[in-house]
């Protein structure tokens, strides 16, 4: 038996630990938010938080986030995470938007630890997410609005 | 579908539409106001495609539904797979009908050719070709303008004033003398009743209102709060996940299996063989994928394709030495080449390309009684349908596809073979549709499948006069035919010339005299596809590199050159002229830094584009900034014309600068992003974009700025260091 803390709510799941937790959230809590990508921490799609700082879901067993805080796009409710989304938003940043999830996780992780991010750290804390439609002028627009706004 | 992207399977009530022939007006016939299903989902891509109706109110036709709660819904026959086809097809209504923007929703189309289909493909419903907008620009206006006529009639009865008094402006129509208003909503049951007009008075350009400005795109909110519904999400009572064992090579076959120890893994439920491997399903992901680990085949790879890239190139190489088909014959190349005071000679090598979309290939299917369903990125209805019923022993008719958000594309989702899906249709029978089924490819199945942009080999020879004006051209293009085989064979293979291959050479802007372009197609087992902006990938590169050589041989500034070419060619020329001043063209650069400039038409879209490279210790470079000047006809929505520029140029970025597909002894070499770069945040270059203010009816732009990059950045490459590059991806 594997207890899970996720957004908040309690899950205990009968499954192999050695699962990752991507899958856990997606097949077994059933958050569809969080997305696979290559399974192998190369492209960011499956970023979650855990207390609050950017992993890769894909290669996070499920053993080893037991009784940590494990934060998907759906539980993102902070002024920090809702300034993000909205600068997404304003920036008109999405296309097909499969990777948008995984890049505003990272996005918000950078601006709770770098409030002020220079060009050179956007881009390599975002430098794990790849966007295949290539957005990337975009989310560096969207996190420096975000950035402004939280400094009003 | 809820929100949670399970799926409420209940009987719904199918719209009795037929189509009507018309002057290109798909009305169909408008349904009146009827009893009908109370629960209503939320209209949304994906939603159930198309047939969830409101409560009250009407049909207008295919197109437009208008609920007696004010709510327009437009039904979108493209697929959004990024490119804001959902946003820019619902402006085009929202435009003539008047409604205010907060008032539309969107839903994908059901598949229905009849209906839906893409009116430059004939009778073939599907996205590509970077035709939406274009395709769709009368017919989405003419809906919106038929269903905006019915609404204004309705009104004139009720208020008994003439219609030509009635003002419709943001979902209000209005009778100004009489003080008379109502909203779309609460005519919506009596416009219902309204004859469907046979004739629509569109509006002017100038008197757009929506059309040219930025109007937000539909699809943002639930795709930055993670409710937006893809393949990947879709669940369903009973449904099991599939992983498919694919074999090594191309054209292997599976030989035997052994399924003992993948069935003993918990969670597995079925181990069947299929056509293109050995399916193993199970409960959920993880389960399926330690199953497959499980799993032990032999293959059978008498029929396998072993050769690698580097034999297939030599081929290529062999063929260019020989006169290919012509495609384009003009003058006496032969003659004008021996008489060129100055000549040059160029060759060009291009890999594989894999389209890796972020969402790899996937499917959702359920066959019952009735019929089958499908849960899909769904580019390519049509054949889709065709493909899935052959499997399955149905009839196309009885395929419901439900059209969801594709996680990118490329290309890769209209597959000419309608691979994945036929692959999940396979399944389903395999396991006596005893439950739905979700494929699931793994990055690594995605991008071993095959279907790659081809490899290409180009040689050039030109002619210069004693002026430096150049006299002769010959272009000779080597690799596979996308279209052979496909259902575009007919329309676009000519006497044995796949136009694909040679779009963007055949077509070559400048003013040269004497011009050949010929071609080899050779027949090789490795299965290709068109790939984001098609031939003019490799077309592009060549020529827009080897017209720079020719300017540098000429002692000529490279825009300088291409102007002097140009001058029969106003729309190359202005996009040109609008990158070059908005670059600073001529004006200085920090050592190290250079710049490079291309120019490009495709989907009758015109492109170019000034790339900035700063070249690092003589062995790396940085691409810093690009310039974009594009002139696609009308601009419906700015912004997103922007997006897909700078979207497009990354995509084609990405290539030139590290992707590539290997093969070796029939292997593919690559499997993830580890090994198949694409680009990164930090590799992007700023970009700007600028639209060349246009009347002219709206083009593509999903995918002309992708091939323009390329050759811009190697010319640039060339302004630094003076190399000049014959390979693909580019290396110092």
């Amino acid at each position: 038996m594997i207890q899970l803390s996720i957004n908040g709510s309690s899950h205990q799941l009968e499954i192999d630990p050695q699962m990752p937790l991507l899958w856990a959230i997606r097949d077994s809590v059933g958050l569809t938010g969080t997305k696979y990508g290559c399974g192998m921490a190369l492209c960011g799609a499956c970023t979650v938080h855990l207390d609050g700082k950017a992993v890769r879901a894909c290669v996070t067993p499920v053993a080893e986030v037991e009784g940590k805080q494990i934060t998907t796009v759906e539980g993102l409710d902070s002024r920090l995470a809702r300034a993000v989304q909205a600068a997404w938003e304003n920036r008109e940043v999405v296309q097909c938007g499969y990777c948008q999830s995984g890049q505003i996780m990272s996005a918000v992780a950078l601006l709770s630890v770098n409030p002020q991010p220079s060009e050179q750290d956007i881009d390599t804390a975002m430098s794990g997410n790849i966007c295949r439609c290539h957005t990337y002028v975009r989310i560096r627009a969207a996190i420096r609005e975000a950035a402004r706004s939280l400094d009003d | 579908m809820r929100q949670d992207g399970s799926v409420v399977i209940s009987r719904r009530q199918f719209l009795l539409r037929s189509a009507s022939v018309g002057a290109g007006l798909t009305l169909a016939v408008y349904l009146p106001a009827c009893s009908r299903e109370q629960q209503q989902p939320e209209a949304g891509p994906g939603k159930a495609g198309g047939e969830s109706v409101a409560g009250t109110g009407f049909e207008a036709n295919a197109f437009v539904r208008i609920g007696a709660d004010n709510r327009v819904t437009v039904i979108i026959k493209h697929l959004e797979m990024g490119q804001g086809t959902y946003t820019g097809l619902a402006t085009l209504v929202a435009e003539e009908l008047d409604a205010a923007w907060s008032q539309i929703q969107v839903e994908g189309a059901p598949a229905n050719a009849k209906l839906y289909s893409n009116l430059f493909w004939g009778a073939v419903q599907g996205t590509g070709g970077s035709t939406a907008i274009a395709n769709s620009f009368e017919q989405m206006r003419k809906a919106g303008a038929a269903a905006r006529q019915m609404l204004v009639d309705a009104a004139a009865k009720k208020w008994a004033v003439p219609a030509t008094e009635i003002n419709v402006r943001d979902g209000v129509l209005r009778h100004e003398s009489s003080g008379q208003q109502a909203t779309f909503g609460a005519l919506a049951d009596l416009a219902a009743t309204e004859p469907v007009p046979q004739e629509v008075l569109l509006k002017e350009p100038d008197e757009f209102r929506l059309i040219g400005t930025h109007v937000p795109r539909l699809d943002s909110g639930a795709k930055i709060n993670g409710t937006a519904i893809f393949t990947q999400d879709i669940k369903l009572p009973g449904l099991l996940t599939a992983l498919v064992a694919h074999p090594p090579r191309f054209g292997a076959r599976v030989g035997s299996f052994d399924a003992s120890e993948a069935k003993e893994i918990e969670g597995v439920t079925d181990v069947v063989e299929i056509p293109s491997g050995v399916a193993v399903l199970a409960r959920d992901f993880w389960s399926a994928s330690k199953g497959r680990d499980a799993l032990q085949v032999s293959w059978d790879e008498n029929k396998a394709f072993k050769l690698g890239s580097d034999e297939l190139m030599a081929q290529y190489k062999a063929l260019a030495g020989r006169p290919g088909l012509s495609a384009l014959s003009q003058g006496d190349v032969a003659s004008a080449l021996q008489a060129a005071d100055t000549s040059l000679e160029a060759s060009f090598e291009f890999p594989f390309l894999a389209h890796a979309a972020m969402e790899p290939m996937n499917c959702v299917m359920n066959l019952t009684r009735e019929g089958c369903e499908v849960w899909n990125g769904e580019q390519y209805q049509t054949p889709d349908q065709n493909a899935v019923a052959r499997v399955l022993g149905i009839l196309p008719e009885q395929v419901k596809i439900n059209m969801l958000y594709a996680g990118g594309s490329f290309g890769r989702r209209a597959n000419p073979q309608s691979d994945y899906l036929v692959e999940t249709a396979h399944i389903v029978k395999a396991i006596g549709a005893k439950a739905p089924v979700k494929l699931v490819w793994t990055r690594e199945d995605d991008m071993r499948a095959g279907y790659y942009r081809p490899m290409y080999f180009h040689q050039l020879k030109a002619g210069l006069d004693d002026s430096g004006a150049p006299i002769a051209w010959q272009h000779r293009i080597v690799g596979q035919s996308l279209m052979t085989g496909t259902d575009f064979e007919g329309a676009l293979v000519k006497n044995g010339v796949d136009v694909t291959s040679v779009e963007g050479a055949s077509n070559m802007p400048y003013a040269i005299a004497h011009i050949s372009v010929e071609l080899h197609s050779p027949d090789i087992a490795v299965p290709v596809q068109w790939w984001r902006s098609v031939g003019s990938t490799h077309t592009a590169f060549a020529v827009e590199t080897f017209i720079d050589q020719l300017a540098a041989v000429a002692g000529k500034d490279p825009l300088e050159f291409r102007r002097s070419l140009l001058s029969d060619h106003p729309r190359h020329l202005g996009v040109l002229e609008l990158a070059a001043d908005k670059a600073g063209w001529g004006g200085t650069l920090p050592a190290g830094r250079g710049r490079g400039i291309a120019v490009h038409e495709s989907f009758n879209s015109f492109v170019a584009e000034v790339a900035e490279v700063t070249v690092h210790d003589n062995k790396t470079f940085s691409v810093d900034r690009v310039v974009i000047a594009v002139d696609c006809g009308i601009a419906v929505n700015p912004d997103i014309i922007r997006a897909q520029m700078e979207g497009g140029m990354g995509f084609g970025l990405s290539a030139a600068l590290s992707s590539e597909i290997t093969l070796q002894e029939g292997r593919v070499l690559q499997s993830n992003f580890h090994d198949y770069e694409v680009l990164r945040i930090d590799q992007m270059p700023s970009v700007e974009v600028h639209i060349v203010k246009s009347a002219q009816p709206p083009t593509g732009v999903g995918e002309p700025a992708t091939p323009v990059i390329a050759p811009a950045v190697a010319n640039a490459l060339y302004d630094v260091t003076g190399q000049r590059f014959g390979k693909l991806p580019l290396k110092l």
